[in-house]
């Protein structure tokens, strides 16, 4: 520890250039897997991070049990993880953005009924000449059940599009439809996540590990039916990453939100781990309350992803 | 290692791991800075084999293929390999020199901001040996060129963007909690000097486009290899799409790119003026306007795509509000300078060069925020000019000024004015002679990234290209420089270097110890 300073420096590190080798591989890894080379580097550098970041957890967790940390440093981390979150943020909102623009203003041009001002709908000639000399017979509508290949090509489309859509099913078979109960699941895994933190806030050990690893379980439960969906969609609706904008935009904001909510339960986890070994107590728990923001964001992308991707179709 | 820093005198051992695992800002201030000039280099041969192609019409050196992988890698290297790490590094260097600070914020993660680094751009670099050649769609990669009809290295392109788009994240993260939690006592946020203003406003502006980026090539990767169709038309996407996702990311990186070197600017001109800046808290508040209206501009880049009137009117005047936060900047730059003891060091030269060359670069941007004129200027050697007059005599300009300006406070020698000042010459001549002439190229209608041109353009363009091997020498006269400074400049141990430097960062000895303000100053 650096004796100067009561803000603790790390001397000399490992970690980071081990870690950027990870990435490296991975990097270079994915790119030479998916033009058909192999899955080796990157393998190799996935193990790489997974080794390093655990060790690299330990120190921190280690460095704070040993007193290193001051509440300066502890203010670096809240930071750090707020920001990080903000980052996160600003991915989903390219991909929402997308969704927005490919629904109101793409779909629109496609087939050939894009407005020449916000209070006159009369379709512009471009519009009109775009659909009748490049996709005729498209007709825009959500969800796009025909992509314009298939409108205009028919049989030799390489776009088809699905079958069923994700859709509300209407009232009476709501009960039967995932997003619904998905929806209660990660509502209810926020609010338990909550109940938690009360519990610990208030001392109360029992409340805080059992409610806790009751939202691991949630978790863990969203990511099956989320999966269970995914075979569903695929072997049943026809509905697959290639079956044109909608199933595009589909897989990758449930696809990204999935993964998000594994980085999630993952953290909750190793939460919930270090709280059995008597981790955290009411005035130091920040890697408890890092991992429960991030549990509340991804909460809030699902909210968001249910109205526009499920419900308003 | 309470001792100080390794050298060479402890075994080469002991010197590399000083570098590979230091935690210390210093140390990853320089990594930074030597590996952005190494970028820089890199970038600047691509450059010099494209004017070299150009030199006269007709192929004579190159293949048209290869034309546009130089083309696409000059960009990319040079905006994020070389500009972008070059203010980096100074950020390291300085920020906590300037708020008091220990470190930065979260040490581990600096280093690991940097060491991802030459990973990725080794990956980038190697794209140019792969089968099919490096990436040749424009450092822009618009859809579909970059995904149809892209070669196989464009993965390699992709996740070579996401790990250094990682590394820009962690980077401006530390930046932003180094300012929010390390600022000596006493230092209120409207005390900070303006590099710092500048720069946690940049690592805000990261923060919020780098993951848009990151989700533009996520887009690119899944059409490209598993079936998506983003960007294709034919299931229902639009290659518009991509111009809308890459340019809301673009075009705060261009101001990424130029904000801090305002701040450097800034630091600069009060020192040689010896007059404190003109309107600090206006300064404040215009960056942060910029910064603002960066998000809500993009499509001031795609007027040619075929959008609705209603869109070109609203991004027309969005772009031309920019020009108010600007001008109120360069206004304050030169009222400093009015009526103060001028002195003309090389960073001073370099700093009025910036206010000069960056206002004209400027002025040629509201040139083309015109909708109606850019019909005619899109996509012409007008726009090469345009953006070449704000990052090379903008950012590069600010960055070698910052270079000489702190110098003498990282090695603790000074650097030979004479030298200083025949480099600054020309590199000045040079850069005009290089870039003057590609306005009038681009108003006689030669297209940009062209392997080839008509006989009409001939002339400039040779002109063009003499201007451009100058200067490219004037950059192999700064590396002579700086090396010959490390190694045989003149000591200086004063604290301020210069008389007129007001700051934290001018109260400790020269060189910088290796730790510096471990007991946090106090601030009046």
């Amino acid at each position: 520890m650096s004796t100067e300073s009561s803000y603790y420096v790390p001397e000399q590190s490992k970690l980071p250039i081990i870690t950027a080798t990870g990435m490296g591989l991975m990097a270079y890894g994915a790119a030479s897997w998916v033009i058909g080379g192999g899955n080796m580097v990157f393998t190799a550098g996935l193990i790489i991070m997974a080794l390093v970041m655990f060790k690299w957890w330990s120190i921190v967790i280690d460095e704070n049990m040993r007193g290193l940390a001051n509440d300066q440093l502890k203010r670096s981390y809240v930071l750090g993880m707020l920001w990080f979150i903000f980052s996160e943020v600003m991915f989903f909102a390219a991909f929402f953005g997308a969704l927005f623009y490919l629904r109101v203003i793409v779909n629109s041009w496609l087939g050939g009924d894009a407005a020449i001002g916000i209070f006159d709908d009369t379709p512009t000639d471009a519009a009109v000449a775009n659909n009748a000399l490049l996709w005729p017979g498209y007709e825009a509508d959500w969800p796009p059940m025909v992509t314009p290949d298939e409108a205009a090509n028919g049989a030799n489309a390489t776009f088809i599009g699905p079958d069923e859509a994700m859709s509300f099913p209407g009232w009476s078979k709501m009960l039967g439809w995932l997003p619904l109960w998905n929806t209660v699941i990660l509502v209810t895994s926020s609010v338990t996540v909550h109940i938690a933190h009360t519990g610990l806030k208030n001392n109360n050990r029992k409340q805080f590990v059992g409610w806790l690893g009751f939202t691991v379980l949630l978790g863990l439960i969203f990511l099956v039916l989320q999966a269970e969906e995914y075979i569903h969609a695929y072997q049943h609706m026809g509905l697959t990453l290639d079956s044109g904008i909608y199933g595009t935009t589909f897989f990758m904001l449930t696809g990204f939100h999935g993964a998000h909510v594994t980085l999630g339960t993952a953290m909750l986890a190793i939460a919930w781990f270090r709280s059995l070994k008597g981790h955290f107590s009411n005035e130091d728990q920040f890697g408890f309350e890092a991992a429960s923001w991030y549990w509340h964001f991804v909460d809030v992308v699902w909210i968001l992803l249910f109205f526009v991707v499920y419900v308003f179709d | 290692m309470a001792h100080g820093p390794a050298t060479l005198a402890d075994g080469w051992r002991a010197y590399i791991a000083r570098w590979v695992f230091t935690t210390n800002h210093k140390d990853i201030g320089t990594l930074y800075l030597w590996f952005s000039f190494a970028m820089f280099l890199l970038g600047g041969a691509f450059a010099m084999i494209i004017r070299a192609e150009l030199f006269q019409p007709g192929m004579q050196l190159i293949r048209p293929e290869f034309f546009n992988q130089m083309t696409t890698m000059h960009g990319l290297v040079m905006v994020f390999g070389a500009i972008m790490p070059a203010f980096v590094g100074l950020a390291n260097w300085m920020i906590p020199l300037m708020i008091g600070a220990p470190d930065m914020a979260l040490p581990r993660m600096n280093n690991l901001s940097f060491w991802i680094l030459p990973f990725a751009f080794a990956i980038l670099t190697s794209t140019l040996f792969m089968e099919g050649g490096g990436p040749n769609f424009g450092w822009t990669f618009y859809a579909p060129l970059s995904t149809t009809y892209a070669p196989d290295s464009v993965n390699f392109f992709i996740f070579a963007i996401h790990i250094m788009g990682a590394s820009s994240i962690m980077g401006s993260i530390n930046i932003i909690a180094t300012v929010m939690n390390m600022r000596a006592p006493g230092m209120t946020y409207m005390k900070m000097p303006l590099f710092v203003w500048t720069w946690v406003i940049t690592a805000f502006l990261l923060v919020a486009v780098m993951p848009v980026l990151a989700g533009a090539v996520t887009m690119m990767l899944m059409d490209i290899n598993f079936g998506t169709s983003f960007f294709d038309a034919a299931g229902g996407g639009d290659p518009v799409l991509f111009q809308h996702v890459f340019w809301f990311f673009g075009h705060p990186e261009v101001y990424i790119i130029i904000l801090p070197a305002f701040g450097v600017v800034s630091q600069i001109i009060p020192t040689f003026s010896r007059k404190p800046l003109f309107g600090y808290s206006s300064m404040v508040y215009a960056t942060a306007a910029i910064a603002f209206l960066s998000f809500v501009v993009w499509a001031h880049h795609m007027f040619t795509v075929g959008m609705p009137i209603a869109g070109e009117l609203y991004f027309m005047y969005a772009t031309m509000l920019i020009a108010v936060p600007t001008g109120v900047k360069v206004f304050n730059w030169i009222t400093t300078m009015y009526k103060g003891s001028l002195t003309f060091e090389t960073p001073m030269l370099f700093s009025i060069a910036f206010v000069i060359l960056f206002t004209f670069g400027g002025f040629t941007g509201l040139m083309l925020s015109i909708a109606a004129a850019d019909m005619q200027y899109h996509d012409t050697y007008f726009v090469v000019a345009h953006f070449h007059y704000v990052m090379v005599a903008g950012a590069v300009f600010s960055g070698t000024a910052a270079i000489y300006y702190w110098l003498p406070k990282w090695c603790g020698k000074m650097y030979n004015e004479t030298m200083g000042q025949v480099q600054f010459w020309v590199a000045f001549i040079g850069f005009n002679i290089a870039f003057m002439p590609q306005h009038f190229l681009g108003l006689a209608g030669m297209p940009r990234r062209y392997a080839d041109y008509g006989l009409q353009f001939a002339d400039w363009n040779m002109v063009s290209s003499i201007g451009a091997f100058i200067y490219g020498g004037a950059q192999l006269m700064l590396l002579y420089n700086v090396i010959a400074t490390i190694r045989n400049g003149k000591p200086t141990t004063e604290e301020k270097t210069w008389e007129g430097a007001e700051g934290l960062e001018w109260t400790v000895p020269s060189p910088a110890p290796y730790h510096t303000f471990a007991k946090p100053p106090e601030f009046k």
